[in-house]
């Protein structure tokens, strides 16, 4: 009885203390020096150490920016690399600031998981490839096929409901493991490998000749990816939502990092105000100083500039823009306005 | 009883044996054994060759991914860039050499067992397996003696591996000790709680175990008290240990005769009088297969840690093969043939190290 109560008020006791000190994210990351950024441990392309042992990566740069608008220094990061099960205990205990790790925009995490997500950094979806000896063009094209993928995924049921809205038949060939279902369709168990399209860009590469097999253009599913901040801290959920508003309206205006500097003398209101040029008042809006925007930028460079680094066509991965390019170009990035 | 030896049956053996005569004895005593021989040597023929080029000769040793990718065999350029990640993880590259030192203390401490005469031997070991773990981690983690502090997210690799082992090894043994004897101890108390730790970490997997350690346990914690995350998985890994290692010295406690206990405690020896000088050198000694298999295990179980984050060598190697300067077939086998070799190297060395400590303690009886 006496234990159980202490217990209860030890719980309530470090619950309210969470709630407080949930509300000065900012203070704590100014006070510790450095911003913990959660990243996943290994996909190629978002997150990733590099040959040096530094984290590098189409995620890991969102991390830089932050730390850059915040701290003043893109490296004052510390990288926890988490699992799938791990990623929202880190967040909601308070171990990480920021999730920067491949992670779906859903309306179960907005909400019951306790997260708050910035703007999408990829929008992802769940792509096919073939065969290129196939002769396929379309997904259309795939009546009959036998189609690899990982049982028990959305995945699968993507496939199922995409399939039989188009009144087409299909033969699933069903694995645990997303390396068995690589492995399968690449010694030609299956016609069709289907699975989120940056995740067939990396996997093509370690097939036995990747030159062999073609992606599809379709996207049959919705996996928006993007930075996630815990609930209860409205202006951290500000500062790393802008941040990445930041470096798409610097693709949009043609801000990069080798230019920004020149571009802060511009005369072009929109730029000046938002790089913290004259009359400025961005940072004293958000709790930073002018100079924020102009950190984070000549960090890592605008959206376009980190997709080319990393994903881009000229990358290893070579993932086209698509979805992913500025609305000016028939993409979804759309930042909002600086003012 | 004597013992009657013919020395007239045992023929002598043939002297001046060529090289035929040892391959007639040897590989074609008979028809049976000739077929034998013919199948695997055509199976070393079929498989060697192409295992030796794919090993070596087709290897690229030097290089980026391009050179992989058009080369046929492994791909060791990769193992070579990363070498330093594989060994050290993500620890600064100017302050290895604390790492290095750290190693030779495990080293040192190894060799001392080595040693057959050693004055005051009991002690010097005991003090080297408690200097040990402070030692290293002074070294690891620094922070005092003016070292600068290395946070153990900068841990991993092969570094990273040992320092699991070592310490669910180390926290092992202890634990399983203690557990075994309170298992059979007359109070009730001390009983029932032994009883009910070995079979709740018994009953579940190490997995389990890790999870509740890195998932769980920060959500209990209050806000601001974080508990190292590797802290946390190398408490669970010798609390797990721990109980299997409890069993087993259990299985040992058994062997011992009754009348050790009643002579020990008829020369007015207490409880952990008896229990040191007389019971647990005999029980530890016959259970050393058990011991050296639970280590084994302990030494392959650390890649378990790779699912909360932490990067032990097969973490690693994981990583670096998923990273996108890096993303090819033989990259990927190779990697995976790297940290394999390296568990084998520490599990054989082991194994190794056990026969000769048996051979060493059974001298007396062997039979």
């Amino acid at each position: 009885m006496k234990t159980t109560s202490i217990l209860t008020s030890v719980f309530a006791l470090s619950l309210a203390a969470g709630g407080m000190a949930a509300a000065q994210t900012l203070e704590e990351v100014r006070e510790r020096g450095h911003l913990n950024c959660g990243v996943s441990p290994g996909v190629p392309g978002f997150s990733n150490p590099d040959d040096a042992g530094n984290w590098a990566g189409f995620d890991v740069e969102v991390c830089r920016a932050v730390a850059a608008a915040v701290l003043e220094d893109a490296d004052a990061v510390r990288y926890t690399p988490l699992s799938n099960t791990e990623r929202f205990t880190a967040i909601q205990s308070g171990e990480i600031d920021m999730l920067s790790r491949t992670t779906t925009r859903t309306l179960n995490r907005d909400t019951a998981l306790g997260l708050n997500f910035a703007p999408v950094m990829f929008y992802d979806g769940q792509g096919f490839m073939v065969r290129e000896a196939m002769d396929v063009s379309s997904v259309m094209e795939l009546d009959g096929a036998t189609v690899c993928t990982s049982a028990g995924s959305t995945t699968e049921l993507n496939l199922a409901d995409f399939f039989e809205a188009n009144g087409m038949s299909y033969e699933p060939v069903r694995f645990d493991r997303a390396d068995e279902v690589l492995a399968a369709y690449d010694a030609g168990r299956c016609d069709v490998y289907t699975s989120d399209r940056s995740g067939l860009a990396a996997r093509r590469l370690v097939m036995n000749d990747p030159s062999e097999h073609v992606m599809l253009p379709e996207t049959i599913s919705k996996e928006p990816l993007a930075p996630g901040v815990p609930h209860g801290d409205d202006q951290w959920f500000d500062i790393v939502s802008w941040t990445v508003y930041a470096l798409i309206a610097a693709e949009e205006y043609g801000i990069t990092r080798d230019n920004v500097d020149e571009m802060a003398m511009s005369d072009d209101p929109n730029i000046s105000r938002m790089l913290g040029g004259e009359g400025s008042a961005v940072g004293e809006w958000i709790g930073l100083d002018n100079k924020w925007v102009h950190r984070a930028l000549a960090a890592v460079g605008n959206y376009g500039e980190i997709f080319e680094r990393h994903i881009g066509p000229d990358s290893p991965l070579g993932i086209e823009r698509g979805l992913n390019a500025l609305y000016t170009d028939g993409g979804l990035h759309y930042a909002m306005p600086f003012k | 009883m004597t013992v009657t030896i013919d020395r007239g049956s045992t023929t002598a053996p043939a002297s001046g044996l060529t090289v035929l005569g040892w391959i007639h004895r040897n590989l074609f005593p008979d028809w049976r054994q000739g077929l034998l021989t013919v199948a695997v040597i055509w199976a070393l023929w079929q498989t060697l060759p192409g295992l030796i080029g794919w090993l070596f000769l087709d290897a690229v040793w030097r290089g980026d991914r391009d050179d992989c990718v058009a080369a046929s065999g492994a791909c060791w350029a990769f193992v070579n860039a990363r070498w330093g990640q594989f060994i050290y993880g993500f620890y600064p590259p100017e302050l290895r050499w604390r790492v290095n030192l750290s190693m030779l203390a495990l080293v040192a401490t190894i060799a001392v067992l080595f040693i057959p005469r050693l004055p005051h031997k009991g002690w010097v070991i005991t003090g080297s397996f408690i200097a040990l773990p402070v030692v290293s981690f002074v070294l690891l983690h620094g922070g005092i003696l003016g070292l600068e502090v290395v946070q153990t997210d900068r841990w991993g690799g092969f570094m990273l591996t040992l320092v699991v082992a070592v310490a669910g090894m180390l926290g092992a043994l202890p634990i399983g000790i203690l557990m075994a004897l309170g298992r059979r101890s007359n109070m009730p108390a001390i009983r029932v709680f032994c009883v009910t730790f070995i079979e709740l970490f018994r009953a579940v997997p190490l997995i389990t175990v890790l999870f509740m350690a890195s998932v769980m346990l920060p959500l209990f914690m209050p806000q601001g008290f974080a508990m190292d995350k590797l802290l946390r998985a190398l408490i669970g890994v010798a609390l797990f240990n721990g109980a299997l290692m409890a069993e087993v010295v259990r299985g040992g406690l058994q062997s011992i005769p009754r009348g050790q206990f009643e002579a020990a405690t008829a020369s007015g020896m207490g409880y952990w009088k008896m229990m040191l000088f007389i019971i647990l050198p005999q029980a530890l000694r016959t259970v050393i297969p058990g011991l050296v298999n639970t280590y084994v295990a302990i030494i392959k179980d650390t890649t378990l840690v790779l699912i909360i984050g932490l990067f032990d060598l097969l973490g690693i190697v994981q990583a670096g093969v998923s990273s996108s300067d890096w993303l090819a077939p033989s990259v990927t086998i190779s990697g995976y043939v790297f940290a394999g070799f390296g568990f084998w190297l520490l599990c054989f060395g082991l194994s190794r190290y056990s026969m000769h400590l048996e051979d060493r303690l059974n001298a007396g009886r062997r039979r």
